[in-house]
């Protein structure tokens, strides 16, 4: 486990409080794994602005006691992807929601769900709930994974054994202004199997979520997400991934408005010859109050031949601030590694402000990596371009920010999945032309 | 068509008069070709009349059938009917060739209170305009001259050109960087549009490009003013003799 952070007084209150306040089950097969992340908890103590791992974003609202209130939005777009035949699944305020959900059965898929299976002595998912989240507590602490795995009250347990016929599709809904939703999924995908798993939806006034994904040889996990229609959303969200040898995991995230979203991204590269691909488009307006986004990134190489992507967009207006943390973490032996990773903000003003820090560190020398970080503002040269051509300075604007991301987008294999992403993309800049 | 009075123009970032009492006048159908050496104020007049900021006009006026140009946003002069191709096309990477051409025709129609285009009619008509540029599908699809050619990049100019039927063509420099070959393609592109009701203003350093596309008149520009006019004959006077010998005879 990871160092842990200075133990002072107020943050050891702090953390007893929030501990003593968890009710968890002392039965089924998840019991002894809440117990240990709570242990972890209480060693690492709750994040404060004063961590390093915090310098750019205040944890406050996602370790307050109770969820700031947040508005319901009143959205009348229709479900993103529902044009795609998939396997839903409906979260309200982080309640699963029997009624809207499709049946789970699918052939070479087997998908439960923690509140019922969890009840149970034995399980599949007990080999993963919890262990990739305390794998990566290693070498960078991180709390707030800890406190949902012990107090998680339902996710999605999802073993792949072959390939599913269609994405499982995790929809979330926001029904009350104070929900304090906490759902904790795993996903096990077996040798050679492939699935696809999206999630949409604002989830709750405050989201904690992990998603422990656990890659066999050969296996492929390709995700889709999209973080918006609640402005006023507060959200840490972590990934935990296990790629094993000649396995692939792609993970996109679109992040529209939201007062504070962190999303952790924790990869392990545990096998030669294997692939992880993580990006992010975010656009931000400040003009909701607030709009804090912040990605932060860690992958591990610790295997031959292997490739890894951080590709990360941020448009930002209106006072919005953009944070990336990415590092990539090449292990000794880990030779012929391929790492690339970019982080790009576009700032629409001079209010809004883009923190990044970038991180390579390497241990072996037969290795390719790469890094690089930009913030700037709209191309004048291209804006003046596409208006010679008659194209309004609003729309010319909406199409060099589409022109910006296209790095990000074109992460999303899936050119279906990819259509609706830019279709949202410029719904939300046709909203915001003057 | 185009008439230019008096037109005097300095960089807005420092005090540097460029265009120093530029009159200019062209025909409905006409080619205009402006020559003149490096500096003397060609580019910033093609800039200035399609609206690129950091000018600033400290006296006289351009009009576009009879419109007042300057006041116009750039949009606002392409959808009058004004063209500008670049010297230096810009490259626009995630943005399809296509869907760049539909917004900017679609828009200017629109601006014009004309109906859109719909998808399929519009293919029809680039396809069919394409063609003869030979410009094949997968360079229609490509983001915006992103990995195209020098050559590329002029014919997409002359392309744009042909789908948006301006009545006012510009064309800064579309000579630069092109081999024989491409000269060809671009200049049988642009004399395809020649036409009553459309002109052209060719700016270029070198006569050859005006072996292929003919002008009715030819200016030469020094120093921020137009100092000779004459036709066709002028261009082969400059490529015998260069600029010297015409401008010390101004002197």
């Amino acid at each position: 486990m990871a160092a842990p952070m200075r133990k002072d007084q107020a943050r050891v209150e702090v953390t007893e409080v929030r501990i003593a306040s968890l009710d968890l089950p002392k039965s089924g097969f998840t019991a002894v794994a809440r117990a240990e992340a709570v242990s972890r908890l209480r060693e690492m103590g709750l994040p404060t602005r004063r961590d390093e791992y915090w310098k750019f974003t205040d944890p406050a609202s996602l370790i307050a006691a109770e969820a700031p209130k947040a508005a319901l939005f009143d959205g009348k777009e229709p479900q993103l992807f529902g044009t795609v035949a998939s396997v839903k699944l409906v979260f309200v305020d982080g309640v699963f929601s029997e009624w809207e959900s499709d049946d789970p059965a699918m052939a070479g898929v087997e998908i439960s769900r923690l509140a019922e299976a969890g009840r149970a002595d034995i399980h599949w998912a007990q080999d993963l709930y919890g262990v990739l989240e305390a794998r990566g507590q290693d070498p960078v602490a991180r709390p707030l994974a800890a406190l949902n795995t012990a107090a998680a009250s339902d996710g999605v347990l999802i073993r792949v054994t072959g390939q599913a016929s269609k994405p499982v599709h995790l929809v979330y809904r926001h029904a009350s202004e104070t929900s304090d939703a906490v759902l904790h999924h795993c996903v096990k995908v077996e040798e050679g199997a492939e699935i696809t798993v999206l999630e949409t939806g604002p989830a709750a006034a405050r989201f904690n979520k992990v998603m422990e994904v656990d890659i066999a040889k050969g296996g492929k996990f390709h995700h889709v997400r999209a973080q918006g229609r609640d402005h006023e959303r507060r959200a840490i969200t972590h990934i935990f991934a296990r790629v094993a040898e000649e396995a692939s995991f792609k993970s996109f995230t679109l992040t529209a408005n939201g007062q504070m979203t962190r999303n952790e991204c924790v990869i392990d590269i545990a096998g030669d010859d294997a692939v992880a691909h993580v990006a992010g488009a975010a656009l931000g307006d400040g003009s909701y109050g607030k709009f804090h986004h912040d990605d932060t990134i860690f992958i591990t190489h610790d295997a031959e031949r292997c490739e890894s992507r951080q590709v990360f967009k941020k448009v930002l207006k209106n006072g919005a601030t953009g944070v990336f943390q990415g590092k990539i973490l090449v292990k000794p032996g880990a030779q012929k590694t391929d790492g690339y990773q970019i982080s790009q903000s576009l700032l629409l003003d001079e209010d809004s402000q883009f923190l990044a820090k970038p991180e390579l560190e390497i241990y072996a020398d037969d290795v390719q990596c790469s890094h690089g970080s930009t913030t700037g503002a709209i191309d004048e040269t291209a804006l003046f371009y596409l208006r010679s051509r008659g194209v309004p300075r609003e729309d010319a604007t909406a199409l060099l920010v589409l022109s910006f991301l296209a790095d990000a987008i074109e992460e999303i294999e899936d050119e279906a999945l990819a259509a609706e992403i830019v279709e949202r993309l410029e719904a939300w800049l046709a909203r915001r032309k003057k | 068509m185009l008439e230019i009075k008096n037109l005097h123009v300095k960089l807005e970032e420092e005090d540097k008069q460029i265009l120093k009492g530029v009159n200019l006048t062209v025909e409905a159908g006409k080619v205009h070709a402006i020559m003149g050496p490096n500096g003397s104020g060609k580019s910033t007049l093609s800039y200035v009349l399609s609206g690129r900021d950091g000018y600033e006009v400290t006296d006289g006026g351009a009009t576009l059938e009879g419109e007042d140009l300057l006041e116009m946003e750039p949009e606002e002069r392409a959808a009058a009917g004004l063209f500008l191709a670049f010297q230096y096309p810009v490259e626009i990477p995630g943005v399809g060739n296509m869907t760049f051409l539909r917004t900017a025709l679609n828009a200017q129609r629109k601006a014009r209170g004309e109906e859109e285009v719909s998808a399929g009619e519009f293919l029809k008509l680039v396809r069919e305009k394409a063609k003869t540029l030979k410009i094949d599908a997968e360079m229609l699809k490509r983001p915006v001259n992103v990995g195209f050619s020098g050559g590329e990049k002029k014919r997409n100019e002359i392309l744009q050109m042909a789908v948006l039927e301006p009545r006012m063509c510009v064309l800064d420099e579309t000579d630069s960087g092109l081999d024989v070959d491409a000269m060809k393609l671009v200049s049988d592109g642009v004399n395809a549009l020649r036409d009553a009701g459309r002109s052209f203003l060719v700016i270029t350093h070198y006569q050859r490009l005006l072996d292929h596309i003919k002008p009715d008149v030819v200016h030469i520009m020094a120093d921020g003013r137009i100092v000779k006019t004459g036709g066709p004959e002028l261009a082969l006077e400059v490529e015998k003799n260069g600029y010297a010998d015409i401008l010390a005879e101004m002197a």
